[in-house]
């Protein structure tokens, strides 16, 4: 059987000399390196391209936007105030100063269980339609392509008549990611219809008397 | 005679070719990153469930630091060809009066986001000292007087029609400084924004849904 040999080259017969070592480079620690930097950069240059949130706002009129609001039934309406330190305040209907009592605004966060839960609730059957339509086509019940899904969505939203009428106002103490979150609840609630207002002077008053 | 086993022997893989591959990946990956210019903000985006990504090209961003002072950035195109920010500057110095020289308008068609109102646009882009550079950026100003940003914003839209819009803000930036910037914007004609967030996924199962009828 061959042995095997170690060196390369046999011992040198003769003087001794003293014997020399090839150089021995372990490579491992380079080669870790290397697909770690990899790795890395095949991750960072896919995670760099920023993600947007898309808000679309209605054209801003200026004439005097009264005279052409659609009649929407107050039932529907939710009012969102924001305000300074995150605070979500909402109300239910018109506050029409001439048809007293003025709605009572009710505190609440961004929590589970703030305004979320009031949305989810005014919007159970839009958000549980597309819920379903979600789930049948991950689970595979039905099968359509992004853009189907897409596009199912924006016509069982537009189609829907009973889901709440969202006016979202911030108040001047209001920060940027508050407005952002709510946006973000809208699009986790399945809201159909949302716009973005300015604050009225009688929102503006029922917000000094509101609970801190 | 018991069997004699031969000695096992380790077997010696030859990493040349392997290692090679990898400094090829290695180089490609790095070549293809280019490095994000610094901006002369930090901001912090707030997060968001959006998924959607911001388009590469013909894209303006305006963004609003936490103190309120407004950057712009405005990209070349997709193509070398169409000198998106050197047409930009030229008009601009038409608008106000300011003549740029050559050199400082291939400057400013090498770099990206700035802040600064437009009578020290010469010395920015002259400057080589980056301190200097970074104290004269003090926000493009926005007073009703003269909307510098609602110039740079219309000027952009004019020299790239069809560049979409971005703004960048920091979470804790006053609302009422973005609101100025929307309502500039839709001033603009501008009426569909992308708002840069993280992502930070959250999703509502039919399960959590509260029960009906409270």
């Amino acid at each position: 059987m061959a042995e095997i040999i170690q060196e390369e080259k046999g011992k040198k017969g003769g003087k001794r000399r003293a014997k020399k070592h090839g150089t021995h480079i372990d490579m491992t620690p380079m080669v870790d390196l290397m697909c770690l930097l990899i790795t890395f950069f095949m991750l960072t240059t896919a995670f760099s391209k920023a993600k947007v949130m898309v808000i679309t706002m209605p054209e801003k009129d200026n004439k005097d936007q009264q005279k052409d609001q659609p009649q929407i039934s107050a039932i529907r309406t939710l009012n969102i105030i924001l305000s300074e330190g995150n605070k979500v305040y909402y109300y239910i209907g018109m506050a029409d100063p001439k048809k007293p009592p003025l709605p009572m605004l009710v505190k609440t966060d961004f929590s589970k269980d703030g305004i979320r839960k009031v949305l989810l609730d005014k919007n159970r059957d839009l958000f549980t339609k597309i819920a379903d339509y979600r789930d049948k086509r991950v689970t595979g019940k039905i099968v359509v392509a992004d853009t189907t899904l897409d596009s199912e969505i924006k016509k069982m939203k537009r189609d829907d008549k009973k889901g709440p009428i969202v006016l979202i106002k911030a108040d001047e103490k209001a920060k940027y990611k508050d407005i952002v979150n709510i946006i973000d609840e809208m699009a986790i609630c399945n809201i159909a219809s949302y716009a973005i207002v300015d604050l009225n002077p009688v929102e503006k008053d029922m917000l000094k008397t509101a609970p801190k | 005679m018991p069997k004699i086993k031969p000695p096992v022997r380790t077997p010696h893989i030859d990493m040349t070719p392997m290692v090679d591959l990898f400094s090829v990946l290695l180089i490609f990956l790095l070549l293809t990153a280019s490095f994000r210019p610094q901006e002369a903000a930090v901001i912090t985006t707030p997060q968001s469930v959006s998924e959607k990504t911001a388009p590469d090209a013909d894209l303006m961003t305006i963004f609003i630091s936490k103190d309120g002072k407004v950057f712009f950035n405005i990209d070349n195109g997709k193509d070398t060809s169409t000198h998106f920010r050197s047409k930009l500057i030229e008009k601009m110095g038409e608008q106000y009066q300011i003549k740029f020289t050559k050199a400082e308008i291939n400057k400013f068609g090498t770099m990206s986001s700035f802040g600064l109102p437009i009578k020290d646009l010469k010395a920015f882009l002259n400057t080589k000292d980056s301190k200097e550079r970074d104290k004269l950026q003090t926000g493009i100003p926005m007073d009703s007087t003269d909307n510098q940003l609602a110039w740079w914003v219309r000027q952009a839209r004019l020299t790239n029609v069809g560049a979409e819009v971005a703004i960048k803000g920091d979470g804790d930036t006053d609302y009422k400084t973005v609101k100025k910037v929307m309502d500039l914007l839709q001033d603009n004609k501008v009426n569909k924004f992308n708002l840069v967030t993280n992502l930070q996924k959250q999703e509502v199962t039919l399960k959590e849904l509260p029960p009906a009828g409270k």
